[in-house]
């Protein structure tokens, strides 16, 4: 892989010192927060839209699946932009938050949120066609045999997509860590302070500190192929339950 | 176009699907080929469809080995088990598709083809459905426009998997009877896969019966079901009893008892069983025609009283079934005691005689007994 | 229909606990949704709007801006057609063929879904620029694509290419072989079954992978700036404009230009979702629901 080649071109020790600069440590560990955050957020919404969407007829429905796609095909940009307008300088909730003293453009909290926003659809996306294809017929024998709708969804729904769960979960992560053009967008770049890892990539290599930029890429190609390496696995293993889900 | 199929094997991997095979296939026959799944039948269809290749071994239409014939050449009209209609095509798009795709000299008009293929929906009563997508028909009527697609093309053979497999009970039997009634307008060869033998029975003209791979009978539809060649097809055809009795020379002997002398050439004695079906026994009131059974239960299946007795002498059960109107019927009652009569029955060697030897003997038919039954 | 009665009570019963949780179920994706998806997004018109028609005009005819949707919107289109081309061939290769190394193989289609779209673009940079891996086999032939309008098309087609074959792949995989061995058995020669049966029955898939792709790169940032040089009017996409607007706390500007894309974004989506609602009106599954009717 080229981006390891070109990570490792200035040898071992300049790639060691540049994962460990004091800069992009603070990358790295503000990306694993908004990841952190990001991630168990989506979980709970995606799998409590895809329930929704998958299990019950209600009206509206095709515009929450809409709504669910809209990330997908909102440029991320202009998905940074919108909570720049919201939260930013002359946004619309600002004198709300100058009362209660927080920051959230150009802070974590700004970063976490454009990353929640982009990752969105992922494990919603998973979840739904495989959930529409199982149908309800499970459902109704759980309800049917005294269980209560909770009981139902923890010991009936979720036990038969958690293979398709998990591979939404990595798909979310491995975006939610690599977020560009939203989070570029929202964070201001501060060095140190609210810089992720791919922002940081950018700097360093717009200061034509090629080595370096290479070496923080590399620890996010590293993720990626990790990624691909654990879906890979899952399908081989589970295939015949993600083989319906494999629309992104 | 009579069909000749010589020797054909087929290995799909380790698995033998098909051993041995010879059929041949007379000229306009509608014939059935029965048996579980996985015996090999529907594999034995597709090779001759050209869907599939066999190992070894040829089959021909008409004398005409069809070996390098592909697929498309072989004017065959192949329904599939799950019809395999074109589903972004209308209907009548769906019918005429066989004609639309010839050579550009052998293509009728455009004109001609629509005609030809109102002329085929009428035939499979369609006729107003042309413009629909086969999302908007229903099983049954898939099933039809499948059957209009593949005759379309004039085939010489028509060949259909499992052509019922997906309908419901009431519409097959609608079904059926409408293919055999077309089957001797078109009077072309059909050769159908089946694993119903109630279906095949009602259909067919004649029968093979598939076992693991290997043809077990080919036979009409009567001589199957009363002449059956192995345990295997006899209880396949049927709800079977199977009666543990010795035979010595000709003398069936059952619980020690002499039941009859059987007709034919000289057979191999030893222990044998009786195949008899459940409504080939009855009830009689003398002791010395029949074996003593005890009777469990009585249970009314609609036209049918079927009653569960267990043999006096070992306990083994026997299921009984009469017309629910036949004199016979009250005196099957709980727990009473009477001795029935085998009306009609196959013998073969025993199974665990079979068993023990090599397990390659065929289990043929030793011999095969009827009784006329004296009317009251 | 032999439904017992039994089972219609279980039936009835399940669809009412049903509805009843459904209510208070659905609040809460929707709350979810609200917050951090629909008000931002009206909020991006609302934005807009208060600037007025002429002002709204003045920035969208601006040639800088033209300039920048044009090469976005074009490249875009570009990348999505080629990415058509090759994902319903790479799909078909997937589905029909066995080759070794296609585990792996299969695994690289999802690289782009899964590497960041930063490292996607310095690593393209780094393959195509004038000393890079490629660009030094393409420089001799008087092809520059890094820092060029080219190497737009480049890194979106790159990004773009999982979208399509992903689409197509199980639709292409669910045209049973049997429809070819129908098409066969009528008659029809190879061609005549791709052309008439295959390409038809996979068109919907395809064209929802096309605007997907086409989407995905209209908004495409990450892998493209570095890569496209960013000069103005010839090699800057509008999400970068909007960026560099927003740098210089032009918000108006910023937010025209995100409404104009966002208004073409969503006739996009509107298209996906009726391209889908009519590939799955023509996919119905055949043995289940015959069985069912009458």
């Amino acid at each position: 892989m080229l981006v390891f080649a070109e990570a490792l071109r200035n040898g071992l020790g300049t790639y060691v010192k540049a994962i460990t600069d004091p800069d992009a440590l603070s990358a790295i560990k503000l990306t694993l927060i908004a990841a952190g955050i990001a991630v168990p957020a989506n979980l709970v919404f995606g799998v409590a839209a895809a329930w929704a969407i998958a299990k019950f007829e209600f009206r509206g429905k095709t515009f929450l699946t809409t709504l669910i796609d809209l990330p997908f095909s909102v440029s991320p940009v202009v998905a940074g932009l919108i909570y720049v307008l919201m939260f930013g300088a002359s946004g619309w909730a600002r004198p709300l938050l100058d009362t209660a003293d927080i920051q959230i453009i150009f802070a974590v909290p700004g970063i976490v949120l454009a990353t929640i926003f982009v990752t969105f659809p992922f494990i919603a996306r998973e979840l739904i066609p495989l959930m529409q294809q199982q149908g309800t017929d499970d459902e109704q024998a759980a309800l049917s045999l005294g269980a209560n709708g909770w009981q139902t969804f923890w010991y009936v729904t979720l036990p038969n997509v958690k293979w398709a769960l998990l591979y939404g979960v990595l798909l979310c992560n491995a975006r939610a860590m690599g977020e560009f053009g939203a989070v570029s967008v929202v964070s201001g770049h501060i060095r140190g302070q609210t810089n992720t890892m791919p922002l940081h990539v950018e700097i360093l290599y717009n200061e034509y500190n090629f080595a370096a930029s290479f070496a923080v890429a590399s620890l996010l190609a590293g993720l990626a192929l990790l990624t691909l390496a654990l879906k890979s696995f899952l399908e081989a293993r589970h295939g015949s339950e993600l083989a319906r889900s494999q629309k992104h | 176009m009579e069909i000749l199929v010589n020797n054909i094997n087929k290995h799909f991997g380790a698995f033998s699907a098909l051993k041995n095979v010879d059929l041949t296939i007379r000229s306009g026959e509608l014939i059935a080929l029965l048996g579980p799944s996985g015996s090999g039948k529907t594999t034995l269809l597709r090779i001759i469809a050209g869907l599939d290749y066999a190992d070894t071994g040829t089959v021909s239409f008409g004398g005409v080995d069809m070996a390098g014939t592909p697929l498309r050449e072989r004017q065959i009209g192949f329904v599939f088990q799950h019809y395999a209609l074109f589903k972004h095509m209308t209907v009548r798009e769906n019918v005429s598709f066989g004609l639309s795709v010839l050579p550009r000299g052998k293509r009728p008009q455009k004109w001609l083809i629509a005609d030809r293929a109102d002329e085929l929906l009428e035939l499979v009563q369609l006729a107003d459905l042309g413009d629909r997508y086969p999302h908007q028909l229903s099983g049954g009527q898939r099933q039809r426009v499948a059957l209009a697609r593949a005759l379309a093309i004039e085939p010489k053979v028509l060949l259909l998997d499992e052509p019922f497999g997906a309908l419901d009970a009431k519409v097959r039997k609608e079904l059926r009877q409408w293919l055999r009634e077309l089957h001797l307008q078109t009077g072309v060869t059909t050769i159908f896969v089946t694993h119903d033998q109630e279906e095949a029975l009602e259909l067919a003209d004649r029968v093979v019966i598939m076992e693991k791979g290997t043809i077990a009978q080919v036979d009409t539809v009567d001589r199957v079901y009363e002449h059956p060649a192995s345990p295997f097809v006899f209880d396949f055809m049927g709800s079977t009893n199977i009666i543990p009795a010795s035979l010595h020379g000709r003398e069936l002997y059952l619980d020690g008892k002499l039941v009859a002398t059987l007709s034919g050439s000289i057979l191999p004695g030893g222990a044998v069983d009786i195949y008899v079906r459940p409504g080939d026994l009855r009830a009689t009131g003398e002791h010395s025609e029949g074996v003593e059974v005890m009777v469990k239960s009585v249970q009314r299946t609609g036209p049918l009283v079927r009653a569960s007795v267990t043999l006096a002498s070992n306990d083994q059960p026997l299921i009984v079934e009469l017309p629910h109107l036949h004199h016979d019927v009250p005196r099957f009652r709980e727990g009473s005691r009477l001795y029935l009569r085998l009306m009609q029955y196959s013998v073969f060697p025993s199974a665990d005689r079979l068993a023990s030897r090599d397990s390659v003997e065929k289990p043929t038919l030793i011999g095969r007994e009827r009784v006329r039954e004296a009317l009251p | 229909m032999t439904s017992m009665p039994h089972s219609t009570l279980a039936r009835t019963r399940g669809t009412a606990f049903a509805a009843a949780r459904l209510r208070s179920r659905s609040a809460l994706p929707c709350s979810g949704l609200g917050l951090i998806v629909l008000i931002p997004l009206a909020g991006v018109f609302f934005k807009a709007a208060t600037l007025g028609p002429a002002e709204i005009w003045n920035i969208v005819s601006s040639e800088r801006v033209l300039a920048a949707l044009k090469l976005s919107f074009g490249t875009a289109l570009l990348a999505a057609l080629l990415n058509a081309v090759f994902g319903l061939l790479v799909a078909w290769v997937f589905v029909r063929y066995e080759f070794p190394g296609k585990r792996l193989f299969d695994a690289a289609i999802d690289l782009p879904f899964a590497l960041p779209t930063a490292v996607a673009g310095i690593a393209l940079t780094a393959l195509y620029a004038g000393n890079g891996w490629i660009g030094s086999l393409l420089e001799p032939l008087g092809l520059k694509v890094a820092y060029t309008p080219l190497g737009i098309v480049v890194a979106l087609t790159f990004i773009g290419l999982p979208f399509v074959v992903r689409t197509v792949e199980p639709v292409l995989r669910d045209a049973e072989k049997e429809f070819e061995e129908a098409a066969a058995s009528l008659g029809a020669r190879r061609w005549q079954t791709i052309w008439r049966v295959i390409l038809p029955s996979i068109l919907p898939s395809l064209l929802t992978g096309f605007a997907l792709a086409f989407a995905r790169g209209v908004g495409e940032y990450g892998s493209v700036i570095f890569i496209a040089g960013n000069i103005p009017f010839v090699s800057e996409i509008a999400p970068l404009l909007i960026v560099i607007r927003l740098e210089e706390f032009n918000y108006a500007a910023a937010t025209t230009v995100a409404a104009t894309m966002l208004v073409v974004s969503f006739a996009m989506l509107l298209v996906i979702n009726v391209l889908q609602a009519w590939s799955n009106r023509h996919s119905i599954r055949h043995a289940p629901t015959a069985i069912k009717e009458k």
